[in-house]
């Protein structure tokens, strides 16, 4: 499904790249720790994560993610924007917890990491 | 023949959490611009990226020198740094002496090493307590996995 639906499921707002979230997502990595997503994630895959340290980008970017979502509400540094931005990764933040985003997602069909 | 097409050496500095990873997203760039296969790209940035890591969290200074021939992509991870007691121990998932801190950065869950292994055709781990840690990893281009 195309992350600016995704978007109005989880209710998000978007800190960076919000010109363009046509993108298809089809795989969801959701983890706190950064090898967890490098060792699960599908390239273009989804990342969801409640760390908003700038490495949480820098992760994301070595994975080959495509799109962050910040769960709890949790916002990223200005640093951690300003990086996601430089290598065109949308960044969205929901107020909604890890088991609700992941279960909500889930029910839209979407699929977990490898 | 196994011919150098392309080096390049990097300096990481130990501690710095701020700069840690630039070099494996550097090292994607030129990957990407060299049109290598993007599952090979995707497995290179992550070996970089962990051994990179583990500089930055457990070694004062180290380098990162990445070669590529006809048939192969290496990476070479070198550090002055503690070193690594019991290796065998360090290749086990889930093991890690990372600090609270570092866990809170989201690093620190015991699978850097197993990643790099699990990524690298050839991988081999050398290190000398109070001198530094070597680590090798070898991507074959022609493989697939
Ligand atoms: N370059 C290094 N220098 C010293 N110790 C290291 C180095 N790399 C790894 N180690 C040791 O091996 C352990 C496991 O490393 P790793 O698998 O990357 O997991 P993590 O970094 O999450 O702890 C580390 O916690 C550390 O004790
Ligand atoms: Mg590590």
């Amino acid at each position: 499904m195309k992350l600016t639906e995704i978007k109005d499921l989880l209710r998000c707002d978007v800190l960076t790249g919000g010109d363009d979230l046509s993108m298809e997502i089809e795989t969801v990595v959701a983890s706190d720790g950064m090898s967890e997503i490098l060792a699960f994630a599908y390239p273009g895959a989804l990342m969801l994560t409640g760390l908003t340290n700038v490495q949480s980008v820098r992760t994301a970017d070595i994975a080959q993610v495509r799109a962050i979502i910040y769960i709890r509400g949790k916002r990223p540094d200005a640093k951690a924007v300003n990086l996601a931005r430089e290598n065109n990764i949308p960044v969205l933040v929901t107020t909604l917890g890890m088991f609700d985003v992941c279960g909500i997602l889930r029910d839209a069909g979407l699929k977990g990491g490898m | 023949m196994d011919e150098e097409l392309f080096r390049q050496t990097y300096s990481i500095h130990g501690r710095d959490f701020d700069k840690a990873g630039e070099t494996a997203a550097h090292i994607k760039q030129i990957l990407r611009e060299l049109g290598l296969d993007a599952g090979l790209v995707h497995r290179a940035v992550i070996i970089a990226f962990e051994a990179e890591m583990n500089v930055v969290m457990y070694a004062d200074e180290g380098t990162v020198t990445f070669t590529l021939t006809e048939d192969a992509l290496k990476l070479e991870i070198a550090d002055q740094g503690p070193g690594i007691e019991d290796i065998e121990l360090a290749l086990t998932e889930g093991y890690s002496t990372a600090t609270d801190q570092m866990r809170e950065m989201g690093f620190g869950f015991g699978m850097g090493l197993p990643n790099i292994r699990k990524n690298s055709d050839d991988f081999n781990l050398v290190s000398e307590v109070g001198k530094g840690t070597t680590v090798s990893a070898m991507i074959q281009l022609n493989s697939s996995a």
